[in-house]
């Protein structure tokens, strides 16, 4: 009998927990290691941020789900890999402590015949001096917790517009560097919509700030859709949703520091600029969590292991090269390391070769660039191919079985713009393949029968039926394996 | 307070925005109905796409 051992029990964690749980669970050993007790179906996250939701309707207790797959779960915060074992553990395993209440700060250990590394990313605030909520200059949506307070922050902002008060709010990217755009436009629109429904939308200023070269750059190079017999870019709708709202926007901005109820920032032209705020929401840098890899005789193998910026290096090409030679082989497609063949990442813990959006820096020499974009659905469909490989290993096969190439596959985002069930709306955007590919597609980098984009009640309808739908899967209910990623 | 930058050489006065009829549909229950419908089919056959 194997043990699989998943670290991490987020989207990406969960579905190759859930997929190993019901096609292996019964003769292997399925072990979800994970500091924390629920899942969390972070696109929803947005409406807990205004309010709409609270965090128990976006979360799931983990234990019970893992109890009906006969799944071993471990509360615990994992520390480092041991790809080798050691002096005490001919086998590989993982070191972690627990954050479990029944067994605080208690070191654990684990062998295992394939891991999965599932972590996901290290919110990096610290990356912008005074950014996030422990700070206290900004809010975040990244967590349910934050997004609680983030609806706090919020509320107490329209009660002083009520009150006559006027505001600005600031919402996009606060570093450089950061990704995850989506979240932030989902955010900013949410907010306009609570604003005008709380009608004090006249009183306040609502400004997007972000690293993006252009608006709708979402950290995948853009997008290009045909739509009203014009082949358009996302630039133009992008900024025509924020026209048509009374919003500003700043692109091409590094913030290198909030305080004093300032946000100072960086342009690409190496301009520096401030901007006074009332209430920001700001998405921070990703990093990996700081897994240790440690070799049989001690030694630290990060650098081998993991890249710079604590992913964990796959089958990816990640020879240095410049942007126009990038390509869709680049990327990878069995999500193995090429050291260890038992170990895998998935999700936001691989390491990506390069951006996905152009890299430019300013005259300063500060990147500002996003970085490549990890969605919801990739995440899953990487999962579920790593374990279907991981199934098929186990049954013999000499090497990963399943592939899921970011540069084959595509994404759908639903982008809330406000959330009613007969007002509201959304963006949905639907890009094939997520990282262009100019080989297949010279024109555009993607197959523009398949890329298109759209507003309107219909999209907030999907938005709401996934929520329900994928958090049902979640809790691996009754067919759950019969819908899709 | 909120900012109307719609003037001349204004930042938004170069992006499109949608006319009444266009904005009126976005929340139109029947014609939102049946683009329900047809973003469903287009999603499925991304999804098959992709595998």
């Amino acid at each position: 009998m194997a043990r699989i051992i998943i670290l991490g029990a987020g989207i990406s964690g969960h579905t190759a927990a859930r997929h190993l749980g019901r096609w292996v669970g019964k003769e292997h050993e399925v072990v979800v290691v994970s500091p924390r007790p629920t899942w969390n179906w972070v696109p929803s996250n947005i409406w807990v941020g205004v309010g709409e939701m609270t965090a128990e309707q976006v979360t799931r207790d983990l234990r019970p789900i893992y109890q009906r797959l006969n799944i071993a779960f471990h509360q615990a915060h994992a520390l480092s890999i041991h790809p080798e074992g050691d002096d005490s553990h001919a086998r590989p395993f993982v070191r972690f402590r627990y954050t479990d209440p029944a067994r605080p700060e208690q070191i654990g250990e684990l062998e295992y015949d394939y891991l999965i590394n599932a972590t996901g990313p290290k919110l990096n605030f610290a990356a912008t001096p005074g950014l996030g909520p422990e700070a206290g200059n900004s809010v975040s949506v990244c967590t349910p917790a934050h997004a609680t307070e983030a609806n706090v922050r919020l509320q107490e902002q329209i009660a002083a517009m009520r009150a006559g008060a006027e505001r600005t709010f600031v919402i996009g990217t606060g570093h450089g560097m950061a990704t995850c755009q989506g979240a932030a436009f989902e955010y900013i629109y949410n907010v306009d919509h609570t604003l005008r429904k709380a009608g004090v939308r006249e009183r306040a200023r609502l400004i997007w700030l972000s690293n993006e070269y252009e608006l709708g750059d979402f950290g995948i190079g853009g997008v290009v859709i045909t739509r009203g017999g014009y082949v358009t870019s996302g630039k133009v709708f992008a900024e025509s949703l924020m026209a048509e709202r009374g919003m500003e926007w700043i692109t091409r901005a590094h913030v290198t520091r909030l305080e004093d109820g300032r946000i100072h920032y960086e342009l690409l032209d190496g301009s520096h600029h401030e901007l006074p705020y009332d209430f920001a929401m700001l998405i921070p840098p990703f990093a990996g969590v700081g897994l240790q890899a440690i070799d049989r005789d001690g030694n630290d193998i990060g650098d081998q292991i993991f890249a710079p910026n604590g992913f964990m290096k796959v089958d990816a090409d990640y020879a240095a090269k410049p942007y126009e030679a990038w390509g869709a082989a680049d990327w990878p497609r069995t999500y193995q390391s090429p050291r260890y063949p038992n170990l895998f990442a998935v999700g936001i813990a691989f390491a990506p070769p390069h951006l996905i959006s152009k890299p430019m820096k300013s005259p300063n020499g500060t990147p500002i660039n996003p970085s490549a974009a990890r969605t919801g659905m990739p995440s899953a469909a990487i999962a579920k191919a790593v374990a279907a490989s991981i199934r098929d290993l186990l049954q013999g096969a000499p090497a990963p079985t399943h592939t899921a190439s970011m540069a084959e596959m595509g994404a759908v985002c639903v982008a809330s713009t406000g959330c009613n069930l007969s007002r509201g709306t959304a963006a949905t955007m639907v890009v094939y393949p997520v990282v262009p590919d100019y080989s297949a597609y010279p024109d555009y980098g993607r197959d523009l029968r398949l890329t298109f984009g759209e507003v309107g009640l219909a999209g907030h309808w999907i938005k709401y039926l996934l929520h329900h739908a994928f958090t049902y899967q979640a809790e691996v209910r009754p067919g759950w394996a019969l819908l899709p990623h | 307070m909120s900012i109307h930058n719609h003037g001349p050489y204004q930042q938004a006065f170069y992006s499109p925005v949608p006319t009444p009829l266009v904005t009126y549909l976005r929340t139109s229950f029947l014609w939102q109905l049946l683009r329900f419908v047809v973003l469903n089919a287009r999603i499925i056959r991304v999804l098959a796409r992709s595998g």
